[in-house]
């Protein structure tokens, strides 16, 4: 299968969502997950931060104004990503165009959801973070450049590095399909399973 | 080398290392519902794969699906119900549909099933799979692109986290449960302060508790960041992996799965398990909890700007007002229900505290046992009978519901709810909606009084 390459440089104009604690209930409302396809999700996505509820956009949200609602880079409060599974957040996220949220810390399985998806978890102190959002909120110098090679932000002036696990930077690098590649490992896995023998071999009752 | 319970689960199902640094690990079982695995299946098969074993995997309706009765609450969500049946007849996969008495909420059922048993390694696409960790066994939440490659290779890719130990030290007072102690925990710890961790429970407190409090905290220990929490074996957990349709079926000989004594976590906590005190969340995040005794937090409490402006706007949408006693808040609606709190045990003791009595005037009152066979076994015991005089709403199917609201058991914009749940997030059980999390004791306590109350003052 044809390995779909990504560009190592993520480069646009960056929104500060400086919350502390945004779960994927809000960045993704549950009126949207009674879907079997991950498309047509960039409407839910943080809907209940963007628009009121007879569907009117909030004036007061950044991700309506100005030059943030073009933003493809969020920079984002602790511990982002929080509470359930669903990959939803994730997918709503790309299809509004975020190639990239720079943080302090993320959930582990939105940050597993975002590197099956091409979207980047760059992790920097909270020092480097809030220097950032004061950069990002700066309607005039809004531009950030992430680079995934040299683990590396440029924001203005600024240029800080960023932590990301070697997997999860390769594997956004290359833009890999993890199920396909593991299959490379089927004798592997077929080997473990005859050590295994009899124990752990769960056989549901149907 | 002395090892963790933790470490000791991981390195009994490495598959491989592999180049970039992940490794491959071993899923022995693997559970599946109906909105978090559509995109999986057809993913899978969008790239002409197919299920690596499929009687390895167990599927069940729990998360869409209406608690008044089997019929769909609407077309899109018989869509997604009818559409997992389908995956499963296709791919050969176990299925607990609707009308099924096997049926409930995932991770009520699997343990009825004996589907859990000490070192075994479960994955599920929800975040509340920590719960087996209750057992010994290693759960986690994935995603659906993780549920795929589980489905096509029986493997996932994994980095090993570090390893954090709780340890509650004292046997808790009456009237503090199993939800008290990991709500403590939440706030001790913090909503994000276990990411990247494993956790391990460990203390008096803990091995004094049953299995379905045991469970409870396990279940709520994605609150805190942790992406597997565990409690090491003992007879309790032993004696609760008989007599269940897969009993026996795995060659588990009463191994026992125990960190080394001498094992060293990357970090420890230490509570007092005798000071805690029945908890109600005031804010809009699981750490932001206080004693039923205590008052919600004024700005006065906080330093940072920052945390005062999260202050403000957590009582904002929860319209309270800062300072105010925790026992003046009164509500609109009581649920007892969901993966974290509605077994047997959660309704053996909420029925206690209903028994003769009456929910307030104006106060919406529901109970949803989290399986077919936790209800019939309620109603066997009488609970129906007792929840009902009092004045609750006896759900007949088991479900989620409104603990995330995907059906149509949602709670109105500024409907106010005491909650057995496990996340008060904004917007959780409905847009607009307020969610106190607490014991289910503590839930019909609220609702016979009409306002968050101390339960101790009940018995």
């Amino acid at each position: 299968m044809k390995e779909k390459h990504m560009n190592k440089t993520i480069k646009g104009i960056a929104a500060p969502l400086s919350l502390a604690n945004i779960d994927t209930d809000v960045i993704m409302p549950k009126r949207f997950l009674i879907t079997i396809t991950r498309e047509g999700l960039a409407d839910g996505t943080f809907a209940d931060l963007r628009f009121d509820s007879t569907g009117k956009k909030r004036p007061e949200c950044i991700l309506n104004k100005a030059p943030w609602a073009q933003a493809t880079i969020l920079v984002v409060g602790d511990n982002f990503g929080c509470g359930s599974s669903r990959e939803h957040a994730v997918w709503g996220m790309r299809q509004l165009g975020i190639n990239a949220c720079i943080g302090t810390s993320f959930a582990g399985i939105f940050y597993d959801n975002a590197r099956k998806n091409g979207l980047a978890l760059p992790i920097v102190s909270h020092e480097i973070r809030d220097t950032l959002l004061q950069f990002a909120r700066n309607a005039s110098s809004a531009e950030i450049s992430i680079e995934l090679d040299s683990q590396t932000i440029t924001a203005g002036e600024i240029s800080a590095s960023f932590k990301m696990d070697d997997a999860t930077r390769t594997s956004l690098i290359q833009g890999r399909d993890d199920t396909l590649d593991t299959l490379k490992y089927a004798g592997a896995i077929h080997d473990f399973e005859t050590r295994l023998g009899d124990k752990m071999r769960v056989s549901v009752i149907k | 080398m002395t090892k963790t319970l933790y470490d000791k689960l991981v390195d009994a199902h490495k598959v491989c290392d592999l180049p970039d640094g992940d490794m491959l690990i071993y899923v022995d079982f693997h559970i599946m519902n109906e909105y978090t695995s559509p995109q999986a299946f057809s993913g899978m098969e969008s790239k002409g794969l197919k299920v690596w074993r499929p009687e390895a995997h167990l599927s069940v309706v729990d998360h869409v699906n209406a608690t008044r009765s089997v019929e769909a609450p609407d077309a899109q969500s018989k869509l997604l119900i009818d559409n997992l049946e389908k995956n499963c007849i296709t791919h050969e996969i176990a299925f607990y549909g609707l009308g099924d008495l096997r049926q409930g909420i995932e991770h009520i059922i699997v343990p009825e099933q004996g589907l859990v048993v000490p070192g075994m390694l479960i994955a599920c696409g929800d975040s509340h799979t920590t719960t087996y960790g209750a057992f010994g066994a290693l759960g986690f939440g994935i995603g659906t692109s993780e549920v795929e490659h589980v489905l096509a290779t029986q493997t996932l890719r994994y980095k090993r986290m570090k390893t954090m130990r709780v340890t509650i030290e004292g046997d808790t007072t009456l009237g503090v449960t199993a939800k008290d102690i990991i709500m403590k925990v939440v706030q001790v710890v913090g909503a994000g302060g276990a990411n990247g961790f494993a956790v391990e429970f460990a203390g008096s407190a803990i091995r004094s508790l049953g299995m379905a409090g045991r469970m409870t905290v396990c279940n709520m220990a994605v609150e805190l960041g942790a992406r597997a929490a565990l409690i090491a074996t003992d007879q309790i957990t032993e004696a609760a992996l008989k007599d269940h349709p897969h009993s026996g079926q795995f060659a588990f000989k009463g191994e026992s799965w125990v960190s080394d004594p001498e094992a060293v976590f990357d970090e420890e906590f230490t509570i007092s398990g005798t000071n805690i005190e029945p908890l109600i969340t005031w804010g809009t995040s699981p750490d932001q909890s206080i004693s039923i005794t205590a008052n919600v937090p004024s700005a006065l409490d906080y330093v940072s700007p920052k945390a005062k402006m999260a202050l403000e706007r957590s009582l904002q949408y929860m319209g309270l007002t800062e300072g105010q006693s925790a026992q003046s808040i009164k509500i609109d609606t009581a649920f007892i229900g969901s993966c974290t709190n509605s077994r047997i045990e959660d309704l053996r003791e909420a029925a206690k505290i209903l028994e003769g009595r009456q929910v307030a005037k104006g106060v919406e009152a529901i109970v949803v046992p989290g399986s077919a066979m936790t209800r019939m076994k309620a109603e066997a015991e009488g609970l129906r009978g007792i929840f009902e005089a009092a004045g609750f709403e006896w759900r007949p199917e088991a479900g989620c519901s409104m603990c995330l609201a995907m059906n149509d058991d949602i709670a109105m914009d500024g409907e106010r709810v005491a909650s057995s749940t496990n996340r008060n997030f904004e917007g959780r059980q409905g847009r607009g909606a307020r969610t106190h999390l607490m014991s289910p004791a503590m839930v019909a306590a609220a609702a016979v009084t009409g306002h968050l109350v101390d339960v101790r003052n009940f018995r």
